[in-house]
């Protein structure tokens, strides 16, 4: 079965798509309601922008990156200033990188759910007497139930595959920035095709469960959707 | 319908949304079912927005002694004592029919007065009884107009705002929801704003009316002043018509006719009404449906003949004029031919015999 460095490699990937996710739907909830609301002129502009991590090469994503979090890069003199470790090559970094790599999978269906449903729930829910928040809680939340499930998932499972932002901002060190993906490449690399076998189909079954989900959920949710 | 400066709601609103520009200022008793009503595109339900505070607009609305915008302040929508049924209803998806209920009920408007509306009352005014577990998109569009009508209520409201709230359904369960909102509109004190291009709507429901053409006020007054109004273009149209308020009498089985009373007349409508001896009654009449004689007829098939004395004629089209009557407990109008308006030399101040062909309690 899985040897020890195989699971370590294991637990980083589940950590860090964890991590990255819950980064993401904290942030991606903002700026999924602001695109789903806003009638301003950079709207096309910033929706390019989230989108862009679909089209373009994680190299060029994880090229940029590492240029940013080197000690010459915006992010990297912000970081040796406020006196903390250099981004690159850290498990931090990695947050970072998947949070941008992902960012597409979770706005977008947040933005989806949050444009889906309206102005028509908020006025009827402001005129019984909720409150801005209370609206948030008691109609937004449940209404997008479908949405966050849906961007949670595929949050999640898009950052388990991540390679490519990996291997130039992370790097390959066991135990803090070696992850799944990585670990695949060198088994190949080294011609360990069993180990190879096993790891990718640890992350091809992953994968599809969460998928499935998603569906599922997809498919129990859509009769709520007004 | 006088409203004093303490007591009833006022409105003045101005409102421009890119080309269009709403102006509307109007007060309205503290009950009673004010219609406002005018072609699509009048700006009806953007004044609803406006008066919900869903819509910012400039000036003043005040109900009662209480300020809800002004110089000084604008209450945000949910600081507003309004029950607001949308034209589609809005019922929260993901709450059963129960859960829609309370939402309102929980958040509502008013804690401190006595609870005419408590759950169980709402619930047997509108029949949901059977409908409490079920989800928004089990029920038909009559039933998710009821609920959405019982949550309203259910929050308490200083004032009811509707928006065409019957715009959506068929024929059927538009008279079925019609009869809620009269029997709601008789044992509710509360003040309701109907916004409605259905003029049978207006003539069955409306105490008051509100008249809006392209975001401007035409005018406003007593419901059936306004549809007997010559100046305005209701009583233009085809099916122009006028509201009477009668008394019923009785039921005579022989005939199948229903006995009402206007003052010391007495007209008879065909079947039998579900109403109690003394009950108010609406009956609609349409101006096409009366026609005029100098002297009471005899040996006629029609049954009801009212002394009438004629206020003011006006050219509807060139074949046709449009006659104001006074009944002495109402008015009525009148179609006739502009030929025969000649031949009779109709004029005002005239006493004429109003022959009804046919009437209708409206809806």
């Amino acid at each position: 079965m899985l040897n020890s460095a195989d699971l370590q490699a294991l637990a980083i990937t589940l950590q860090l798509a964890a991590l990255s996710t819950a980064v993401l739907l904290v942030l991606g909830t903002p700026l999924a309601w602001w695109l789903a609301r806003t009638r301003s002129h950079w709207k096309p502009a910033i929706d390019a922008l989230v989108a862009l991590p679909l089209v373009l090469p994680p190299t060029v994503l994880g090229f940029y990156l590492l240029i940013a979090m080197g000690p010459d890069g915006p992010l990297g003199a912000f970081m040796t200033a406020i006196g903390g470790q250099p981004l690159a090559f850290s498990f931090a970094g990695l947050v970072i990188g998947s949070v941008i790599y992902s960012l597409p999978f979770v706005v977008q269906p947040l933005q989806d759910a949050f444009s889906r449903m309206g102005q028509g729930p908020l006025d009827a829910a402001a005129t019984l007497g909720a409150g801005r928040m209370d609206r948030w809680l008691s109609v937004v939340l449940p209404l997008a139930r479908p949405g966050y499930i849906t961007a949670g998932v595929l949050g999640f499972a898009h950052t388990l595959g991540e390679f490519g932002v990996v291997l130039m901002i992370g790097g390959n060190i066991p135990g803090s920035t070696r992850v799944l993906s990585v670990a695949i490449y060198d088994h190949v690399e080294t011609l360990e095709y069993g180990r190879a076998h096993l790891l990718s189909g640890v992350l091809l079954l992953l994968s599809f469960a969460l998928l499935l989900a998603v569906y599922r959920a997809n498919r129990r949710f859509r009769m709520m959707r007004p | 319908m006088s409203t004093d400066n303490r007591s009833g709601l006022h409105v003045d609103l101005q409102l421009t949304r890119g080309p269009f520009n709403l102006q509307a200022k109007f007060s309205a008793a503290a009950a009673g079912v004010t219609a406002i009503f005018g072609p699509s595109g009048a700006g009806k339900s953007s004044l609803l927005q406006a008066i919900a505070g869903l819509l910012p607009a400039q000036g003043s609305i005040r109900i009662g002694n209480h300020s809800w915008q002004d110089e000084q302040q604008y209450l945000p929508a949910h600081r507003r004592p309004v029950g607001y049924v949308f034209q589609d209803g809005r019922l929260f998806p993901h709450l059963n029919v129960r859960g829609n209920l309370e939402y309102g009920m929980r958040r509502r408007h008013n804690t401190a007065v006595p609870t005419d509306y408590d759950f169980a009352h709402a619930v047997a005014l509108l029949r949901l009884g059977e409908l409490l577990e079920r989800m928004p998109h089990q029920l038909s569009g009559g039933e998710q107009q009821r609920v959405a009508i019982g949550r309203a209520l259910l929050s308490k409201p200083a004032l009811l705002l509707m928006d065409e709230p019957l715009a959506s359904l068929d024929a059927g369960h538009k008279r079925e929801l019609l009869g809620y909102l009269q029997n709601l509109q008789h044992k509710s004190a509360l003040p309701v704003l109907y916004v409605s291009h259905a003029p049978d709507e207006v003539a069955r429901l409306a105490d008051h009316l509100v008249l809006l053409d392209k975001g401007r006020k035409l005018a406003d007054g007593p419901v059936n002043d306004m549809l007997t109004r010559l100046d305005l273009p209701l009583s233009l149209d085809s099916d122009a018509a006028a509201v009477l308020s009668v008394t019923y009498t009785d039921y005579d089985s022989a005939f199948d006719l229903s006995r009402v009373a206007l003052g010391s007349n007495t007209l008879y409508l065909p079947g039998r009404l579900s109403a109690a001896p003394g009950d108010t009654l609406r009956l609609r009449v349409l101006a096409r449906d009366i026609s005029l004689t100098i002297e009471r007829q005899t040996g006629t098939s029609i049954l009801n003949i009212v002394p009438v004395r004629i206020v003011e004629l006006r050219e509807q089209n060139p074949a046709q004029c449009i006659v104001r009557l006074d009944t002495g407990n109402g008015m009525l109008l009148a179609c006739v031919t502009r030929k025969s308006a000649t031949a009779l030399q109709l004029d005002s101040g005239q006493q004429v015999y109003a022959q009804i062909k046919s009437m209708a309690l409206p809806g």
